[in-house]
């Protein structure tokens, strides 16, 4: 019995998710190897080889893996996939695309963005929205899981791990990468910061955005948004926190200017801490916050970003 | 050019759903019903496309109860042409669906095929990937814009970084993200006459798909409960209660 991880990244870096991804891969309790597909990786190999609990590196470093589209990435996977009974990515937009497809060609079930491991085979997984908590057992023989990177922690350091690199390159013609377009932040990112502080539909525009901007520099956050405010075209959709958007749970979770519904909280109420600031005393997000604060956004905003 | 969507029936979704005292699942007795969110985007899509002349069918098919032919009805009323019921009473899961949809792939050979991302009760978003994996087609997962040219679709995708465009080819299985379209609403006269459009019942048994459950549902609780906390009065005792009581700046 072995795990494979497939780690996140953009090329470029690799992102956090990977490291909490394997911290649940070693709750699984066997041992773990890494999965690394993409161009020019450079350094990231050292990197990963030094995450705790990392027992061997694969690196695919080809430029068919550049956008880690959903079909190649699966034949690169399948390739690798007969020694491993576990097979486990985070749940980002990458992992959520190609993750399903591996398991279907494998002829098994997938178990999307498990929060807790229980033992090798049971995991616990969000449903409605995280108005439930379901605990599932897998009866497949092998495993195909995606990690809510949000609910595990950091795994240590390590001396470095064997690094390997795989050669079999497997170029799908069924899709192909035409463009992206990266929102460019020097923020932390949204899934990483310790402080998180969004805005709703209560901003009313995306110049209103700015007073966030203040406040999130002070204190080192992300800055993130309602599906509102994402729909209205106020900011960019990478922003958005929610059951379909991205899952956060930082110290700290300030939401100015949002209801707070079902479908927001479901992506924010596992935070340490949330201060709601709204104007409408019965906005159901107070009914989550550890402080609110009932007042026009527009007048608090700048006290706060002074007050800081 | 033919067009597939399936549809699932879903718990509405303005209603929180609420774990039977048992914890054997979710309650859903008289719990008000409704077409997923992200597969009236997907219907809409699909409307689009033939009302732009690109599209020259659009066939619903759900697979579900018997309740869930009033999803299909629904489908109908806002503009698809046919639908597909298959029926079972079975709570099947993704790699289940995924396979009996590519049976009616297989029988309808639609272009292109367009799915939500996921459905708001289960949350998987794995059906759209699972079937275009046992179709052999490509994939656009998380889907806000699709544009169809010579044999070709380019779909722009929601990704965590900002937004992705991939040319796949024809046939293709698209999946939607919130801000594909915004769907419409059924008009009077097109409920009506959604009742005298085609919906063929086939037996999710009889197409020959192996159903036996991979995953079993041991236990289904509510999640950790937040209290409400205080309300301060102004910024001054806020910025005081996070510095000396929550300690987070
Ligand atoms: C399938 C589906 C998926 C969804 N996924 C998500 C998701 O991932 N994330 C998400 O966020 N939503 C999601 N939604 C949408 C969700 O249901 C809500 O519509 C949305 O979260 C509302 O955003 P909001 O709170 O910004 O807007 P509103 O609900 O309109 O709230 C605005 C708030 O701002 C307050 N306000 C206004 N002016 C001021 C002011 N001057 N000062 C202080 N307060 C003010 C108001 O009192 C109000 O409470 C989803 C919906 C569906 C159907």
């Amino acid at each position: 019995m072995k795990t494979l991880v497939i780690a996140e990244h953009d090329n470029g870096a690799l992102k956090p998710e990977t490291s909490k991804t394997i911290n649940a891969a070693v709750k699984m309790g066997f041992p773990v190897d890494v999965l690394i597909a993409g161009n020019s990786l450079s350094a990231m190999s050292s990197q990963v080889a030094s995450i705790e609990g990392v027992a061997n590196v694969l690196v695919a470093d080809n430029s068919v893996y550049e956008h880690q589209l959903a079909e190649s990435m699966t034949d690169l996977v399948l390739s690798l996939s007969d020694t491993y009974s576990h097979i486990v990515a985070s749940a980002t937009t990458t992992g959520k695309n190609f993750m399903p497809r591996v398991a279907a060609l494998l002829d098994v079930a997938q178990i999307s963005e498990i929060i807790a491991v229980v033992d090798a085979d049971t995991f616990k997984r969000p449903i409605y929205a995280g108005n439930a908590i379901a605990t599932v057992k897998s009866l497949d023989s092998k495993k195909v899981i995606t990690v809510r990177a949000s609910s595990f922690d950091l795994q240590g350091e390590q001396s470095a791990a064997v690094v390997t690199n795989i050669d079999t390159v497997s170029d799908s013609q069924l899709s192909s990468f035409v463009s992206v377009e990266q929102t460019e932040s020097e923020r932390p990112e949204l899934t990483a910061a310790t402080v998180v502080i969004s805005g709703g539909r209560g901003m009313q525009n995306g110049e209103n955005f700015a007073l966030l901007n203040g406040i999130a520099d002070k204190l080192g956050a992300a800055i993130g948004a309602s599906r509102a405010a994402v729909d209205a075209g106020f900011v960019p959709n990478d922003m958005q926190v929610g059951q379909t958007g991205k899952i956060v749970a930082p110290n700290l979770y300030i939401a100015v200017g949002i209801s707070g519904a079902i479908q927001h909280l479901a992506g924010m109420k596992d935070s340490k801490v949330i201060v709601a600031i709204n104007k409408d005393p019965d906005a159901p997000i107070f009914q989550v916050a550890d402080y609110g604060l009932v007042a026009d956004l527009f007048e608090v905003l700048p006290q706060l970003e002074n007050a800081l | 050019m033919k067009v597939l969507v399936p549809i699932k029936r879903v718990i509405d979704y303005n209603v929180k759903a609420r774990v039977k005292s048992d914890n054997r699942d979710v309650d859903l007795t008289n719990v008000k019903m409704a077409m997923n969110p992200f597969c009236e985007i997907a219907i809409e899509e699909a409307i689009r496309l033939k009302e732009a002349g690109t599209a020259s069918e659009v066939v619903a098919v759900t697979i579900g109860p018997k309740a869930s032919q009033e999803q299909l009805r629904t489908a109908l009323a806002l503009g698809a042409d046919k639908a597909i019921h298959i029926e079972t009473d079975e709570k099947l899961e993704s790699l289940h669906i995924a396979k009996l949809l590519a049976k009616i792939v297989e029988q309808e050979s639609p272009e292109l095929v367009i799915l939500g991302k996921q459905s708001i009760d289960s949350d998987n978003n794995q059906t759209g990937q699972m079937l275009a994996a046992l179709t052999n087609r490509g994939q656009g997962t998380f889907a806000s814009k699709v544009v169809i040219n010579n044999g070709k679709v380019n779909v722009t995708r929601e990704v965590d970084g900002g937004l992705q465009t991939v040319a796949l080819n024809l046939p293709a299985i698209i999946t939607t993200d919130l801000r594909l379209n915004e769907p419409r609403y059924a008009s009077l006269p097109n409920i009506m006459k959604a009742k005298r459009k085609p919906l063929e019942v086939i037996a999710a048994d009889s197409l020959g798909v192996d159903l036996t459950p991979r995953i079993q549902l041991i236990s289904v609780e509510e999640p950790a409960k937040r209290t409400a906390g205080i309300i301060v009065e102004d910024v001054a005792q806020l910025v005081e209660k996070l510095k000396t009581e929550a300690k987070v700046i």
